[in-house]
């Protein structure tokens, strides 16, 4: 089942697979891990670090504020999601997650069928250290580990650096846009 | 208040007819509905002007007028707010991604810049 959305002509990659342990630009060590189960693994790491994220950086309404709220929202589509986590000293830092357009356990199974969207936030003390780049690197590789072909995404089409960032991995637009930016990313499988 | 509802057709847009209907029924609003001509809606025109004249009975508002609009839907329901003496357009406020992320169409993203009234995003 695939959807109108446009996708770029050519595949991107190959991309990195977590885990992974990296260096940042503040010399920061960084561990990029993605949870088998994030159900069980990372969710309370992922709820504490959307707990500490300054609310002007939310985007189209998510993260949501406050504890029960985020975890609500995490549990929601924690199930199906496709998640890496990037920690310091222990603690979640960045997160990325696709998330499957389809709730169709049938097609869910199919993953290289369905389309799937991106988000990706890092903490602000982290922001500008490069963690954001190799940990979408890592969500695409691991994506492209499970079968994952399609990704989207919309961003705030004022967010000039966001955008940048995912045109450097490989995204293009897909000529939808109003506020957001929609657009997609064809991976190399 | 003279109010003026924009409706599409999808889910988004009975939520928003019903929460209208009962904003106007507390605080007595003038509502006037109209449905617009967006043929990738889940709804045809005609069935979305059948639902808001049933929703409207229903609520013994059946005084309020309800027309369907053909053409570009943001620009005919721009038109039609400055030709009336409207206090406030009513639309969707947006669909929620697979991912919760709020989104606002190019329909949202005119009307709110060219209507001469206040816009109400129903969420």
């Amino acid at each position: 089942m695939v959807g109108s959305r446009q996708y770029p002509d050519e595949p991107s990659g190959p991309f990195p697979s977590p885990p992974t342990t990296f260096e940042d630009r503040e010399g920061r060590s960084i561990e990029i891990r993605a949870p088998a189960a994030f159900a069980d693994d990372a969710l309370d790491d992922v709820v504490e670090m959307y707990v500490e994220f300054d609310p002007t950086d939310r985007a189209q309404g998510i993260p949501p504020t406050g504890e029960d709220r985020i975890r609500n929202w995490l549990e929601t589509i924690a199930e199906d999601s496709v998640t890496v986590v990037a920690f310091h000293d222990g603690d979640a830092i960045g997160h990325a997650m696709l998330v499957p357009d389809s709730d169709d356990p049938d097609a869910i199974a199919e993953k290289s069928d369905i389309e799937w969207e991106l988000a990706i936030f890092v903490l602000q003390a982290y922001q500008q250290a490069g963690i954001g780049t190799v940990l979408l690197e890592n969500l695409l590789g691991h994506a492209t580990d499970l079968g994952i072909r399609r990704v989207w995404l919309t961003v705030e089409r004022w967010n000039n650096p966001a955008i940048a960032l995912y045109e450097r991995v490989g995204f293009e637009s897909t000529g939808t846009e109003s506020f957001e930016q929609e657009m997609a990313i064809l991976l190399d499988n | 208040m003279n109010v003026l509802l924009g409706l599409g057709g999808s889910d988004e847009s009975v939520k928003t007819l019903r929460r209208t209907i009962d904003r106007t029924k507390e605080v007595g609003d003038d509502l006037t509905v109209v449905i617009v001509d967006k043929p990738e809606s889940k709804r045809s025109q005609d069935e979305t002007h059948d639902l808001a004249v049933e929703h409207l009975d229903e609520a013994g508002l059946d005084d309020a007028t309800v027309e369907t609009l053909e053409g570009d839907p943001g620009s005919a329901l721009v038109d039609y707010a400055e030709q009336g003496e409207f206090d406030e357009l009513v639309i969707g406020g947006g669909t929620l991604s697979p991912m919760g992320k709020i989104q606002l169409g190019p329909i949202t993203e005119f009307v709110l810049l060219n209507a001469p009234t206040t816009v109400k995003l129903v969420r």
